[in-house]
């Protein structure tokens, strides 16, 4: 599982940092810092509902 | 992109437009029309005449990816929207530059962590604006509306103790307000004409208001028991606080108003004109109607919260929100200045030169969205999902870098208003179903008046409010609230 940012569209809102608390986080520069590259696979859920809520669609997951 | 090929065309100039002002009474009557146009006889970039100034429009996914994807150096806004400079008050001068009081807002209130207490506020709005309806009853769409959203945008910007202070007629002065964006800006943002006389009152108007209000304060600081405790400090508040090195206060009520207005206008009117418009659709869709309120009582049957909901999924209702955004948006042209000679498909674009993107032409492209002039809200659930398929054509929000900054906070907005309206109240329209239309004739569309429609309360709500114990009325409208539980 690897997560992907478009730099683009970040505008920091933190809906991933309130999905997948451990593997986002938003700082006050509004954008986004991924923590964690390959996350395990039991926080696939909270990733994919990251990447789905993301109000500018600026994450991509790959496998 | 910059250029230094002398391959590249010009852009196509559409037709009509002969007279001294090119295109700008057609932009100030059918605006959809004249920019359909362009891309039927241009493709994706072609241009139109603005006044003197040629406006270079590009539509389709290429072009409006390249459009919203360009850094500021090249496509600046600030110069893009003379008809705004008289409603957020000339001279009234910002400390910070655009970027960094975007950031700001974004910081303190439309954080994503902030959205569930802004839920719960908006869903106690609705519910006092509810409180004073008889059990059927006709409401306009934009008067109710927009009242409703400048008390939701008040409370949830600026804050709870600022909107206590307002009434309607801060909804009414607003609207004039809005009203007085006619695109006779770009020949003279104050040329003597009606709208914007009124205009003008209306900021004249507004600016009492929030006088009145600071003198309370002024006389009455917070922590004074006579404004009661149990609220914290607001904007307002913090902004009165600031002083000058002598002493003085650093914010007039000018100032402080035109901050006001131009932090509660990008969500005030696109949000009324959303909620107006879903409300309208769903009702010359009786099956989506259904389909959605079903949804509601189904999410709401275990007692949650519509501060919870929310801000979770209800796909049904969202999509009959997104298809009102794509056929209605709010915003129909969005406009940008090219800083340096620029590229685009082939063809150059002037430095100077005015470049649009147009929502209401992209977001109904055939080729990315079958049937494109009808609601279908079914587009938007699985697996179809065409507008997170088309970044760049479904764009009611804009899109890249720009992109509404308010966006969430508005989905949000809209499913705690029908989450709380659909629960209690089913509505009908009371005029003709094509009888409801825009009035295009100003820069900030607005659903044209009349635009009337019945409410009646559902037997199942008198039932549940009669049910209920009810205190003491309370200013926060929490019994009523409970009462709908």
């Amino acid at each position: 599982m690897n997560i992907s940012v478009d730099r683009d569209l970040c505008q920091g809102h933190g809906v991933c940092e309130s999905e997948a608390p451990g593997v986002f986080t938003v700082g006050d520069d509004r954008q986004v810092v991924v923590l964690d590259e390959s996350p395990t696979d039991d926080q696939r859920p909270a990733v994919q509902a990251a990447v789905k809520y993301c109000p500018t669609h600026a994450l991509t997951l790959t496998d | 992109m910059s250029t230094t090929e002398t391959s590249l065309r010009e852009p196509p100039r559409v037709s009509g437009g002969e007279g001294d002002t090119g295109h700008l009474d057609e932009l100030r009557t059918d605006p959809i029309a004249l920019m359909t146009r362009v891309r039927a006889e241009c493709g994706d970039v072609g241009e139109f005449v603005l006044a003197d100034r040629p406006v270079v429009l590009i539509s389709g996914a290429d072009a409006n990816e390249w459009f919203f994807r360009a850094p500021e150096e090249d496509l600046d806004q600030a110069e893009a929207y003379p008809f705004m400079t008289p409603i957020f008050g000339e001279g009234v001068v910002f400390d910070a530059p655009p970027e960094r009081r975007r950031e700001m807002l974004h910081n303190q209130a439309l954080r994503d962590s902030f959205m569930r207490g802004h839920a719960a506020t908006i869903s106690a709005e609705v519910d006092r604006m509810v409180a004073e309806w008889d059990d059927e009853g006709e409401i306009d769409l934009l008067d109710w509306f927009s009242e409703l959203t400048i008390y939701t945008s008040s409370a949830c910007l600026i804050g709870k103790r600022f909107r206590e202070e307002l009434d309607g007629r801060f909804a009414l002065l607003y609207h004039d307000l809005e009203k007085g964006t006619d695109a006779i800006a770009y020949v003279d943002p104050y040329a003597p004409i009606e709208s914007f006389r009124r205009r003008d009152e209306a900021r004249v108007g507004l600016v009492a208001l929030v006088q009145a209000i600071m003198d309370r304060r002024a006389a009455a600081p917070p922590g004074d028991s006579a404004v009661g405790e149990e609220n914290d400090k607001d904007l307002l508040d913090v902004l009165m606080s600031i002083k000058e090195p002598d002493g003085s206060d650093k914010f007039g009520a000018d100032i402080v108003t035109g901050m006001f207005i131009s932090m509660m206008f990008a969500g005030h009117h696109t949000t009324s004109g959303t909620a107006s418009w879903t409300l309208i659709e769903m009702l010359r869709h009786p099956d989506e109607m259904a389909a959605v309120a079903a949804e509601i009582d189904a999410l709401y049957a275990d007692g949650s919260e519509v501060s919870y909901q929310a801000l979770r999924e209800i796909p049904r209702l969202e999509a009959s929100l997104k298809e009102a955004l794509r056929l209605h948006p709010p915003l129909i042209l969005l406009l940008r200045v090219a800083m340096s000679d620029l590229e685009i498909g082939g063809f150059r674009i002037a430095k100077g030169k005015m470049v649009g993107a147009s929502p209401a032409v992209s977001n109904r492209i055939a080729e990315a969205f079958p049937h494109a002039e009808s609601f279908v809200p079914e587009r938007y659930l699985d697996p179809r999902n065409e507008d997170l398929a088309n970044p760049w054509n479904w764009i009611p929000f804009g899109a890249g870098r720009h992109r509404c900054v308010g966006a969430a906070f508005a989905m949000m907005q809209l499913k705690a208003i029908f989450s709380v309206l659909l629960q209690d109240w089913t509505f009908a329209l009371a005029q003709a179903p094509d009888t409801y239309v825009n009035d295009h004739s100003k820069m900030v569309v607005q659903l044209e008046q009349p635009c009337r429609v019945r409410y009646r309360r559902r037997p199942e709500a008198a039932a549940r409010s009669g049910a209920a114990p009810i205190d003491a009325p309370d200013p926060e409208g929490a019994a009523t609230k409970e009462a709908r539980m």
